[in-house]
Protein backbone atom coordinates (compact mmCIF):
# COMPACT_ATOMS: atom_id res chain seq x y z
CA UNK A 1 0.00 0.00 0.00
CA UNK A 2 1.87 2.65 -1.34
CA UNK A 3 1.86 6.09 -2.72
CA UNK A 4 0.11 5.20 -5.50
CA UNK A 5 -1.77 2.45 -3.70
CA UNK A 6 -4.06 -0.91 -4.90
CA UNK A 7 -5.99 0.40 -8.13
CA UNK A 8 -9.76 1.09 -6.95
CA UNK A 9 -10.94 -1.77 -9.02
CA UNK A 10 -9.45 -4.00 -6.22
CA UNK A 11 -11.05 -3.18 -3.47
CA UNK A 12 -12.40 -6.14 -1.71
CA UNK A 13 -15.94 -4.01 -0.85
CA UNK A 14 -18.42 -4.97 -4.44
CA UNK A 15 -19.29 -1.34 -5.89
CA UNK A 16 -21.27 -0.37 -8.75
CA UNK A 17 -19.61 0.70 -11.97
CA UNK A 18 -19.88 4.48 -13.12
CA UNK A 19 -21.76 7.26 -11.55
CA UNK A 20 -22.98 7.36 -8.07
CA UNK A 21 -26.62 8.72 -8.27
CA UNK A 22 -26.81 12.29 -6.76
CA UNK A 23 -28.09 13.05 -3.70
CA UNK A 24 -29.04 16.52 -2.27
CA UNK A 25 -26.33 18.41 -0.32
CA UNK A 26 -25.98 18.14 3.22
CA UNK A 27 -26.90 21.07 5.19
CA UNK A 28 -24.43 24.07 5.54
CA UNK A 29 -23.42 23.55 8.78
CA UNK A 30 -22.69 19.58 8.24
CA UNK A 31 -20.82 20.62 5.27
CA UNK A 32 -18.54 22.10 7.42
CA UNK A 33 -18.29 19.62 9.68
CA UNK A 34 -17.41 16.91 7.15
CA UNK A 35 -14.40 19.60 5.95
CA UNK A 36 -13.15 19.48 9.18
CA UNK A 37 -13.65 15.88 9.56
CA UNK A 38 -11.77 15.67 6.22
CA UNK A 39 -9.04 17.94 7.18
CA UNK A 40 -8.18 16.85 10.51
CA UNK A 41 -9.44 12.87 11.04
CA UNK A 42 -9.15 12.09 7.47
CA UNK A 43 -5.83 14.37 7.86
CA UNK A 44 -4.25 12.16 10.65
CA UNK A 45 -3.18 9.34 7.67
CA UNK A 46 -3.59 11.24 4.36
CA UNK A 47 -2.15 14.61 5.85
CA UNK A 48 -4.01 18.03 6.86
CA UNK A 49 -3.63 19.19 3.20
CA UNK A 50 -4.49 16.16 2.28
CA UNK A 51 -1.28 15.43 0.26
CA UNK A 52 -0.47 12.16 1.50
CA UNK A 53 1.14 10.06 4.79
CA UNK A 54 0.87 6.74 5.67
CA UNK A 55 -2.13 6.97 3.43
CA UNK A 56 -1.88 8.17 -0.19
CA UNK A 57 -2.43 11.60 -1.00
CA UNK A 58 -6.28 12.84 -1.87
CA UNK A 59 -5.68 15.20 -4.47
CA UNK A 60 -8.02 15.85 -7.86
CA UNK A 61 -4.62 14.34 -9.29
CA UNK A 62 -3.94 11.75 -7.23
CA UNK A 63 -7.88 10.97 -7.54
CA UNK A 64 -8.16 11.51 -11.12
CA UNK A 65 -8.07 8.33 -12.33
CA UNK A 66 -10.10 6.22 -9.84
CA UNK A 67 -13.83 5.55 -9.97
CA UNK A 68 -15.85 7.71 -7.87
CA UNK A 69 -18.20 4.91 -6.71
CA UNK A 70 -14.94 2.98 -5.54
CA UNK A 71 -13.83 6.38 -3.60
CA UNK A 72 -17.23 6.18 -2.14
CA UNK A 73 -16.73 2.71 -0.95
CA UNK A 74 -13.45 3.00 0.33
CA UNK A 75 -14.48 5.80 2.68
CA UNK A 76 -18.26 4.00 3.72
CA UNK A 77 -16.72 0.45 4.41
CA UNK A 78 -12.75 0.81 4.74
CA UNK A 79 -9.94 -1.10 2.41
CA UNK A 80 -9.46 -4.70 4.60
CA UNK A 81 -5.53 -5.05 4.44
CA UNK A 82 -4.74 -1.92 4.76
CA UNK A 83 -4.92 0.37 7.60
CA UNK A 84 -8.30 2.49 5.83
CA UNK A 85 -10.87 1.87 8.42
CA UNK A 86 -14.48 2.05 7.64
CA UNK A 87 -15.95 5.51 8.11
CA UNK A 88 -19.43 4.52 7.84
CA UNK A 89 -19.98 5.41 12.35
CA UNK A 90 -19.59 8.80 11.12
CA UNK A 91 -20.96 9.78 8.29
CA UNK A 92 -23.56 8.46 5.60
CA UNK A 93 -22.54 7.12 1.95
CA UNK A 94 -24.24 10.61 0.49
CA UNK A 95 -21.97 12.36 2.47
CA UNK A 96 -19.16 10.27 1.24
CA UNK A 97 -20.53 10.48 -1.95
CA UNK A 98 -20.66 14.98 -1.44
CA UNK A 99 -16.85 14.61 -0.14
CA UNK A 100 -15.68 12.72 -3.09
CA UNK A 101 -17.00 15.13 -5.54
CA UNK A 102 -15.17 17.73 -3.04
CA UNK A 103 -12.43 15.97 -3.34
CA UNK A 104 -12.05 15.14 -7.10
CA UNK A 105 -12.63 18.92 -7.51
CA UNK A 106 -10.20 20.13 -5.08
CA UNK A 107 -12.80 22.09 -3.25
CA UNK A 108 -12.30 21.12 -0.07
CA UNK A 109 -11.65 24.37 2.12
CA UNK A 110 -13.45 24.94 5.39
CA UNK A 111 -15.28 28.38 6.13
CA UNK A 112 -13.33 28.34 9.39
CA UNK A 113 -10.74 25.27 10.50
CA UNK B 1 10.79 38.90 43.99
CA UNK B 2 14.15 36.72 42.13
CA UNK B 3 11.72 34.04 41.62
CA UNK B 4 9.97 36.43 39.19
CA UNK B 5 13.05 37.96 37.92
CA UNK B 6 14.21 34.68 36.82
CA UNK B 7 10.89 33.76 35.18
CA UNK B 8 10.36 36.74 33.35
CA UNK B 9 13.54 37.38 31.51
CA UNK B 10 11.95 39.67 28.71
CA UNK B 11 9.73 41.46 30.65
CA UNK B 12 11.84 44.65 30.81
CA UNK B 13 11.54 45.10 26.98
CA UNK B 14 11.42 43.15 23.59
CA UNK B 15 14.64 44.82 21.88
CA UNK B 16 14.97 42.33 19.65
CA UNK B 17 11.84 42.34 17.48
CA UNK B 18 13.53 44.36 14.80
CA UNK B 19 15.95 41.79 14.02
CA UNK B 20 13.20 39.38 14.46
CA UNK B 21 10.94 41.34 11.88
CA UNK B 22 14.15 40.92 9.34
CA UNK B 23 14.46 37.20 9.93
CA UNK B 24 10.64 37.14 8.88
CA UNK B 25 9.49 35.82 11.84
CA UNK B 26 6.14 37.29 13.29
CA UNK B 27 6.63 39.84 15.17
CA UNK B 28 3.97 39.83 17.34
CA UNK B 29 6.16 38.96 20.58
CA UNK B 30 4.00 37.55 23.26
CA UNK B 31 5.15 38.55 26.28
CA UNK B 32 3.91 36.87 29.75
CA UNK B 33 0.77 37.59 30.87
CA UNK B 34 1.73 40.70 33.49
CA UNK B 35 -0.71 42.23 36.51
CA UNK B 36 -1.22 45.92 36.41
CA UNK B 37 1.60 48.04 37.62
CA UNK B 38 4.19 45.32 38.15
CA UNK B 39 6.39 45.93 35.04
CA UNK B 40 8.51 48.55 37.07
CA UNK B 41 8.98 45.69 40.03
CA UNK B 42 10.08 43.55 37.88
CA UNK B 43 13.02 45.64 37.38
CA UNK B 44 13.98 46.89 40.52
CA UNK B 45 16.59 45.07 42.42
CA UNK B 46 15.74 41.96 43.73
CA UNK B 47 18.07 41.81 47.25
CA UNK B 48 21.51 40.95 48.67
CA UNK B 49 21.40 37.40 48.25
CA UNK B 50 21.48 37.61 44.40
CA UNK B 51 24.22 36.73 42.08
CA UNK B 52 26.63 39.94 41.26
CA UNK B 53 26.50 38.18 37.82
CA UNK B 54 22.97 38.10 37.99
CA UNK B 55 22.63 41.27 38.97
CA UNK B 56 24.84 42.84 36.31
CA UNK B 57 22.20 40.83 33.53
CA UNK B 58 19.21 42.10 35.27
CA UNK B 59 20.79 45.89 35.18
CA UNK B 60 21.70 45.77 31.61
CA UNK B 61 17.99 43.80 30.77
CA UNK B 62 16.72 46.92 32.28
CA UNK B 63 18.28 49.28 30.49
CA UNK B 64 16.78 50.88 26.97
CA UNK B 65 18.76 49.68 24.41
CA UNK B 66 20.36 46.98 25.38
CA UNK B 67 21.47 44.13 23.04
CA UNK B 68 19.25 41.33 23.08
CA UNK B 69 22.40 38.81 24.38
CA UNK B 70 22.39 40.61 27.41
CA UNK B 71 17.98 40.30 27.50
CA UNK B 72 18.59 36.90 27.22
CA UNK B 73 20.73 35.88 29.62
CA UNK B 74 19.22 32.54 31.16
CA UNK B 75 19.55 29.01 30.81
CA UNK B 76 16.68 26.91 28.33
CA UNK B 77 15.77 23.94 30.61
CA UNK B 78 12.85 25.44 31.42
CA UNK B 79 12.34 25.90 27.81
CA UNK B 80 9.99 24.40 25.02
CA UNK B 81 7.94 24.59 21.70
CA UNK B 82 3.91 24.51 21.15
CA UNK B 83 3.57 23.43 17.39
CA UNK B 84 0.70 25.65 15.87
CA UNK B 85 -0.43 22.78 13.21
CA UNK B 86 -2.57 24.36 10.82
CA UNK B 87 -1.00 27.58 10.51
CA UNK B 88 3.08 26.78 10.39
CA UNK B 89 4.04 28.13 13.65
CA UNK B 90 5.75 27.45 16.55
CA UNK B 91 5.35 29.01 20.35
CA UNK B 92 8.40 28.73 22.69
CA UNK B 93 7.42 28.30 25.73
CA UNK B 94 8.67 28.76 29.48
CA UNK B 95 7.33 26.19 31.98
CA UNK B 96 8.24 27.66 35.10
CA UNK B 97 6.11 31.11 34.02
CA UNK B 98 3.63 28.62 32.34
CA UNK B 99 3.49 31.23 29.62
CA UNK B 100 4.30 31.58 26.19
CA UNK B 101 7.63 34.17 25.02
CA UNK B 102 7.17 34.23 21.10
CA UNK B 103 5.74 33.13 18.45
CA UNK B 104 7.73 31.94 14.88
CA UNK B 105 6.22 31.36 11.97
CA UNK B 106 7.39 30.13 8.58
CA UNK B 107 7.54 26.94 9.65
CA UNK B 108 5.17 25.35 6.54
CA UNK B 109 3.15 22.24 6.71
CA UNK B 110 3.31 21.41 10.48
CA UNK B 111 0.22 19.10 10.44
CA UNK B 112 2.08 15.61 11.59
CA UNK B 113 5.38 17.91 12.76
CA UNK B 114 7.73 16.48 15.82
CA UNK B 115 10.60 18.04 17.36
CA UNK B 116 14.39 17.24 18.78
CA UNK B 117 16.33 19.74 20.74
CA UNK B 118 20.38 20.04 20.42
CA UNK B 119 22.32 18.79 23.44
CA UNK B 120 23.21 22.07 24.90
CA UNK B 121 18.90 22.59 24.98
CA UNK B 122 19.59 25.99 23.18
CA UNK B 123 17.82 24.79 19.98
CA UNK B 124 14.60 23.10 18.28
CA UNK B 125 14.76 21.44 14.71
CA UNK B 126 11.20 21.17 13.83
CA UNK B 127 10.30 18.04 11.04
CA UNK B 128 7.43 19.35 9.10
CA UNK B 129 4.96 17.48 6.85
CA UNK B 130 6.11 18.91 3.29
CA UNK B 131 9.73 17.84 4.20
CA UNK B 132 10.86 21.10 5.58
CA UNK B 133 13.49 20.93 8.39
CA UNK B 134 13.70 24.04 10.57
CA UNK B 135 16.30 24.23 13.55
CA UNK B 136 14.79 27.22 15.92
CA UNK B 137 16.90 29.53 18.25
CA UNK B 138 14.92 29.62 21.54
CA UNK B 139 16.92 31.80 22.96
CA UNK B 140 17.02 34.37 20.17
CA UNK B 141 13.10 33.12 19.55
CA UNK B 142 14.04 32.70 15.85
CA UNK B 143 14.53 30.94 12.67
CA UNK B 144 18.84 30.04 12.47
CA UNK B 145 18.27 27.51 9.46
CA UNK B 146 15.82 26.24 7.28
CA UNK B 147 15.85 23.69 4.33
CA UNK B 148 13.07 21.62 2.60
CA UNK B 149 14.37 18.21 2.58
CA UNK B 150 11.78 16.05 1.07
CA UNK B 151 8.36 15.73 -0.38
CA UNK B 152 6.64 14.39 2.69
CA UNK B 153 8.51 13.84 5.55
CA UNK B 154 6.60 12.52 9.61
CA UNK B 155 9.63 13.17 12.06
CA UNK B 156 13.19 12.76 12.97
CA UNK B 157 15.92 12.38 15.58
CA UNK B 158 19.29 13.42 16.70
CA UNK B 159 22.82 11.31 17.36
CA UNK B 160 24.09 10.44 20.75
CA UNK B 161 26.75 12.78 20.00
CA UNK B 162 24.10 15.35 18.66
CA UNK B 163 25.85 16.26 15.69
CA UNK B 164 23.92 14.47 13.01
CA UNK B 165 20.12 15.28 12.27
CA UNK B 166 18.24 12.46 10.91
CA UNK B 167 14.79 13.31 8.82
CA UNK B 168 12.50 10.60 8.40
CA UNK B 169 10.53 10.72 5.13
CA UNK B 170 7.39 8.96 3.64
CA UNK B 171 8.42 10.81 -0.04
CA UNK B 172 10.72 10.04 -1.19
CA UNK B 173 11.09 7.18 1.40
CA UNK B 174 14.21 7.30 3.68
CA UNK B 175 16.30 8.43 6.35
CA UNK B 176 18.45 11.20 5.47
CA UNK B 177 21.12 13.12 7.04
CA UNK B 178 22.18 16.48 8.00
CA UNK B 179 24.93 18.33 10.32
CA UNK B 180 23.61 19.50 13.21
CA UNK B 181 25.45 22.76 13.52
CA UNK B 182 24.60 23.82 9.68
CA UNK B 183 21.88 21.42 8.14
CA UNK B 184 24.41 20.67 5.49
CA UNK B 185 23.13 17.10 3.62
CA UNK B 186 25.68 14.46 4.37
CA UNK B 187 24.15 11.59 3.22
CA UNK B 188 20.79 9.94 2.36
CA UNK B 189 19.84 6.32 2.37
CA UNK B 190 16.90 5.16 0.11
CA UNK B 191 14.20 2.34 1.82
CA UNK B 192 13.81 -0.89 0.57
CA UNK B 193 10.72 -0.92 -1.51
CA UNK B 194 7.22 -1.95 -0.60
CA UNK B 195 4.49 -3.76 -2.95
CA UNK B 196 3.96 -0.77 -5.33
CA UNK B 197 7.78 -0.52 -6.33
CA UNK B 198 8.19 2.74 -4.58
CA UNK B 199 10.73 3.13 -1.54
CA UNK B 200 8.93 2.16 1.73
CA UNK B 201 7.55 4.99 4.01
CA UNK B 202 9.83 4.82 7.15
CA UNK B 203 8.39 5.54 10.64
CA UNK B 204 9.55 5.13 14.23
CA UNK B 205 13.22 6.76 13.69
CA UNK B 206 15.34 6.64 16.85
CA UNK B 207 18.81 7.35 18.17
CA UNK B 208 20.52 4.48 20.42
CA UNK B 209 23.86 4.36 21.56
CA UNK B 210 27.15 3.79 19.35
CA UNK B 211 25.96 6.66 17.10
CA UNK B 212 23.07 4.58 15.46
CA UNK B 213 19.22 5.45 14.33
CA UNK B 214 17.02 2.32 14.04
CA UNK B 215 14.03 2.90 11.81
CA UNK B 216 11.21 0.44 10.70
CA UNK B 217 9.95 0.56 7.11
CA UNK B 218 6.24 0.06 6.53
CA UNK B 219 5.63 -1.12 3.51
CA UNK B 220 8.43 -3.25 3.03
CA UNK B 221 7.89 -4.67 6.84
CA UNK B 222 12.11 -4.48 7.50
CA UNK B 223 13.95 -2.82 10.60
CA UNK B 224 17.30 -1.06 9.84
CA UNK B 225 19.71 -0.31 12.01
CA UNK B 226 22.00 3.01 10.50
CA UNK B 227 25.79 3.69 11.94
CA UNK B 228 26.53 6.94 11.51
CA UNK B 229 29.66 7.00 12.85
CA UNK B 230 31.07 8.22 9.70
CA UNK B 231 27.51 10.26 8.93
CA UNK B 232 28.86 10.80 5.17
CA UNK B 233 29.01 6.90 4.28
CA UNK B 234 26.88 4.89 6.89
CA UNK B 235 26.21 1.47 7.52
CA UNK B 236 23.17 -0.15 7.14
CA UNK B 237 22.26 -3.35 8.85
CA UNK B 238 19.14 -4.58 7.39
CA UNK B 239 16.21 -6.68 9.41
CA UNK B 240 13.99 -8.10 6.42
CA UNK B 241 10.40 -10.33 7.24
CA UNK B 242 9.59 -8.31 10.51
CA UNK B 243 5.97 -8.37 10.62
CA UNK B 244 3.71 -6.30 8.06
CA UNK B 245 3.17 -3.10 8.17
CA UNK B 246 5.16 -1.45 11.32
CA UNK B 247 3.39 1.81 11.79
CA UNK B 248 6.18 3.10 14.84
CA UNK B 249 9.10 2.37 16.71
CA UNK B 250 10.80 3.45 20.19
CA UNK B 251 13.80 2.69 22.14
CA UNK B 252 13.73 2.20 25.52
CA UNK B 253 15.23 4.99 28.08
CA UNK B 254 18.54 2.64 28.27
CA UNK B 255 18.98 2.73 24.36
CA UNK B 256 18.95 -1.14 24.21
CA UNK B 257 15.62 -2.30 23.34
CA UNK B 258 14.16 -1.16 20.04
CA UNK B 259 10.70 -2.11 19.42
CA UNK B 260 7.98 -1.64 16.47
CA UNK B 261 4.46 -1.68 16.40
CA UNK B 262 2.65 -4.16 13.77
CA UNK B 263 -0.50 -2.90 12.15
CA UNK B 264 -0.82 -5.82 9.34
CA UNK B 265 -0.41 -8.34 12.34
CA UNK B 266 -0.47 -9.12 15.80
CA UNK B 267 1.95 -8.23 18.33
CA UNK B 268 5.78 -6.11 18.51
CA UNK B 269 8.88 -6.50 16.44
CA UNK B 270 11.59 -6.48 19.51
CA UNK B 271 15.41 -6.23 18.43
CA UNK B 272 18.53 -6.17 21.06
CA UNK B 273 21.05 -3.60 20.01
CA UNK B 274 23.64 -5.18 22.99
CA UNK B 275 23.11 -8.86 20.69
CA UNK B 276 21.71 -7.36 16.77
CA UNK B 277 23.17 -10.13 15.39
CA UNK B 278 20.23 -12.32 17.22
CA UNK B 279 17.86 -10.65 14.94
CA UNK B 280 14.20 -9.87 15.37
CA UNK B 281 11.84 -11.39 17.31
CA UNK B 282 7.88 -11.23 18.11
CA UNK B 283 6.60 -10.20 21.45
CA UNK B 284 2.90 -10.22 22.57
CA UNK B 285 2.02 -11.99 19.38
CA UNK B 286 -1.02 -13.45 21.08
CA UNK B 287 -2.19 -10.14 21.94
CA UNK B 288 -5.60 -10.02 20.15
CA UNK B 289 -4.96 -12.89 18.59
CA UNK B 290 -8.21 -14.44 17.28
CA UNK B 291 -10.23 -11.51 17.80
CA UNK B 292 -11.55 -8.72 15.57
CA UNK B 293 -9.93 -5.61 15.75
CA UNK B 294 -11.71 -2.30 16.30
CA UNK B 295 -10.95 -0.17 13.42
CA UNK B 296 -8.32 2.64 13.74
CA UNK B 297 -8.79 6.11 13.16
CA UNK B 298 -5.41 7.36 14.32
CA UNK B 299 -2.48 4.89 14.45
CA UNK B 300 -0.80 4.88 18.22
CA UNK B 301 2.32 6.57 19.03
CA UNK B 302 5.07 5.01 20.47
CA UNK B 303 8.10 7.32 20.77
CA UNK B 304 6.41 8.86 23.68
CA UNK B 305 6.90 5.49 25.58
CA UNK B 306 5.80 4.69 28.45
CA UNK B 307 8.33 2.52 31.01
CA UNK B 308 7.38 2.95 34.73
CA UNK B 309 9.43 0.43 37.11
CA UNK B 310 10.08 -1.99 34.48
CA UNK B 311 6.68 -2.51 32.83
CA UNK B 312 6.36 -0.78 29.58
CA UNK B 313 2.73 1.00 29.07
CA UNK B 314 2.14 0.45 25.26
CA UNK B 315 -0.73 1.46 23.66
CA UNK B 316 -3.08 -1.35 21.91
CA UNK B 317 -3.76 -0.86 18.70
CA UNK B 318 -7.28 -1.81 17.60
CA UNK B 319 -8.27 -2.18 21.05
CA UNK B 320 -9.38 -0.08 23.87
CA UNK B 321 -6.28 -1.25 25.80
CA UNK B 322 -3.08 -0.27 26.99
CA UNK B 323 -0.85 -3.13 27.92
CA UNK B 324 1.59 -3.69 30.61
CA UNK B 325 4.54 -5.56 29.80
CA UNK B 326 7.27 -6.84 32.08
CA UNK B 327 10.43 -5.52 30.30
CA UNK B 328 12.70 -7.91 32.11
CA UNK B 329 11.20 -10.87 29.37
CA UNK B 330 8.72 -8.99 27.68
CA UNK B 331 5.64 -11.32 28.32
CA UNK B 332 2.75 -9.23 28.88
CA UNK B 333 1.26 -8.81 32.72
CA UNK B 334 -1.82 -6.90 32.40
CA UNK B 335 -3.96 -4.76 30.19
CA UNK B 336 -5.59 -1.60 31.79
CA UNK B 337 -9.40 -1.00 30.19
CA UNK B 338 -9.10 2.55 28.99
CA UNK B 339 -11.79 5.54 27.10
CA UNK B 340 -10.33 4.91 23.60
CA UNK B 341 -7.84 3.61 21.48
CA UNK B 342 -4.71 5.03 22.83
CA UNK B 343 -2.32 7.18 20.98
CA UNK B 344 0.27 8.30 23.45
CA UNK B 345 1.02 6.45 26.85
CA UNK B 346 3.46 8.77 28.76
CA UNK B 347 5.05 8.07 32.30
CA UNK B 348 5.24 10.89 34.45
CA UNK B 349 9.12 10.70 35.00
CA UNK B 350 8.86 9.08 38.62
CA UNK B 351 6.66 6.27 36.95
CA UNK B 352 4.17 6.48 39.42
CA UNK B 353 1.30 7.37 36.50
CA UNK B 354 0.91 6.73 33.47
CA UNK B 355 -1.47 9.71 31.29
CA UNK B 356 -3.10 8.69 27.96
CA UNK B 357 -4.67 10.41 25.38
CA UNK B 358 -7.41 8.75 22.80
CA UNK B 359 -7.90 8.16 19.19
CA UNK B 360 -10.65 10.43 17.51
CA UNK B 361 -13.52 9.90 18.41
CA UNK B 362 -12.45 9.34 22.12
CA UNK B 363 -9.74 12.27 21.60
CA UNK B 364 -11.75 14.40 24.50
CA UNK B 365 -10.82 12.90 27.02
CA UNK B 366 -7.40 12.06 28.89
CA UNK B 367 -7.29 9.37 31.42
CA UNK B 368 -4.46 8.81 34.29
CA UNK B 369 -3.53 5.29 34.72
CA UNK B 370 -2.15 4.86 38.74
CA UNK B 371 0.99 1.82 37.37
CA UNK B 372 0.80 0.37 41.81
CA UNK B 373 -3.08 -0.78 40.80
CA UNK B 374 -2.86 -0.78 37.49
CA UNK B 375 -6.35 1.03 36.69
CA UNK B 376 -7.06 4.82 35.93
CA UNK B 377 -7.26 6.50 38.82
CA UNK B 378 -8.84 9.67 36.89
CA UNK B 379 -10.52 10.61 33.83
CA UNK B 380 -9.86 14.10 32.66
CA UNK B 381 -11.64 16.50 30.05
CA UNK B 382 -9.14 18.94 28.99
CA UNK B 383 -10.51 19.87 25.74
CA UNK B 384 -11.76 18.83 22.59
CA UNK B 385 -9.08 16.88 19.96
CA UNK B 386 -6.36 16.12 22.38
CA UNK B 387 -3.52 15.39 20.54
CA UNK B 388 -0.32 15.73 22.77
CA UNK B 389 0.81 15.77 26.40
CA UNK B 390 4.10 16.55 27.86
CA UNK B 391 5.73 16.06 31.24
CA UNK B 392 7.95 19.07 33.01
CA UNK B 393 11.33 17.98 33.26
CA UNK B 394 10.37 16.40 36.68
CA UNK B 395 6.84 15.79 36.03
CA UNK B 396 5.28 18.25 38.59
CA UNK B 397 2.83 19.44 35.90
CA UNK B 398 1.93 18.14 32.29
CA UNK B 399 1.18 20.11 29.66
CA UNK B 400 -1.82 18.93 27.24
CA UNK B 401 -2.86 20.49 23.67
CA UNK B 402 -6.55 20.83 22.89
CA UNK B 403 -6.48 21.26 18.91
CA UNK B 404 -10.41 21.92 18.61
CA UNK B 405 -10.48 24.37 21.68
CA UNK B 406 -7.22 26.49 20.15
CA UNK B 407 -5.45 26.26 24.02
CA UNK B 408 -3.04 24.02 25.77
CA UNK B 409 -3.81 23.34 29.67
CA UNK B 410 -1.50 22.94 32.61
CA UNK B 411 -2.64 20.12 34.50
CA UNK B 412 -0.77 19.50 38.28
CA UNK B 413 -0.05 16.00 38.15
CA UNK B 414 -0.75 16.14 42.04
CA UNK B 415 -4.40 16.85 42.58
CA UNK B 416 -4.83 16.40 38.58
CA UNK B 417 -6.17 19.74 38.23
CA UNK B 418 -5.87 22.64 35.75
CA UNK B 419 -3.57 25.12 36.87
CA UNK B 420 -2.89 27.21 33.27
CA UNK B 421 -4.20 27.79 29.98
CA UNK B 422 -2.42 28.96 27.48
CA UNK B 423 -4.19 30.06 24.12
CA UNK B 424 -2.69 28.72 20.80
CA UNK B 425 -4.26 27.74 17.44
CA UNK B 426 -4.66 24.24 16.87
CA UNK B 427 -2.01 23.16 18.60
CA UNK B 428 -0.76 19.71 18.64
CA UNK B 429 2.72 18.53 19.95
CA UNK B 430 4.27 19.81 22.81
CA UNK B 431 8.25 19.33 23.04
CA UNK B 432 10.13 20.44 26.04
CA UNK B 433 13.99 20.50 26.13
CA UNK B 434 14.38 17.92 28.85
CA UNK B 435 13.84 15.65 25.68
CA UNK B 436 17.52 17.19 24.68
CA UNK B 437 19.23 14.56 27.42
CA UNK B 438 17.09 11.56 27.00
CA UNK B 439 17.60 8.53 24.44
CA UNK B 440 14.57 7.82 22.03
CA UNK B 441 13.53 11.45 21.95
Amino acid sequence: MGATGVPAGAASVAVPDGPVARTSAPAPARQQELLRLLRQDCGSCHGMRLTGGLGPALTPEALSARPEAGLVATIVAGRPGTAMPPWRRFLSEAEAQWLVVRLVSGDVETVRD
Amino acid sequence: MIEAARRRPLACGNAFRPESRLRGVEPSLRLPRTEPGSGAARCRIPGAELAATLLVALAFACAPATPASAQTLRGTGDLGVVIERATGRVQVVDTSAKSSLATIAGLGDLSHASVVFSRDGRYAFVFGRDGGLTKIDLLEQKIARRVLQAGNSIGGAISQDGRVVAAQNYTPGGVRLFDAATLEPLAEIRAAPGLDGTPSKVVGLADAPGQRFVASLFDAGEIWVIDASDPRAPKVEKFTGIGRQPYDGFVTPDGRWYIAGLFGEDGLALLDLWHPERGVRRILDRYGKGEEKLPVYKMPHLRGWAIAAGYAYLPAIGRNEVLVVDTRDWNEVARVPVAGQPVFAIARPDARQVWVNFAFPDNGKVQVIDTETRSVAKTLEPGKAVLHLEFTPRGEAVWISARDDHKVVVYDTATLRPIATLAADSPSGIFFTTRAARMGF
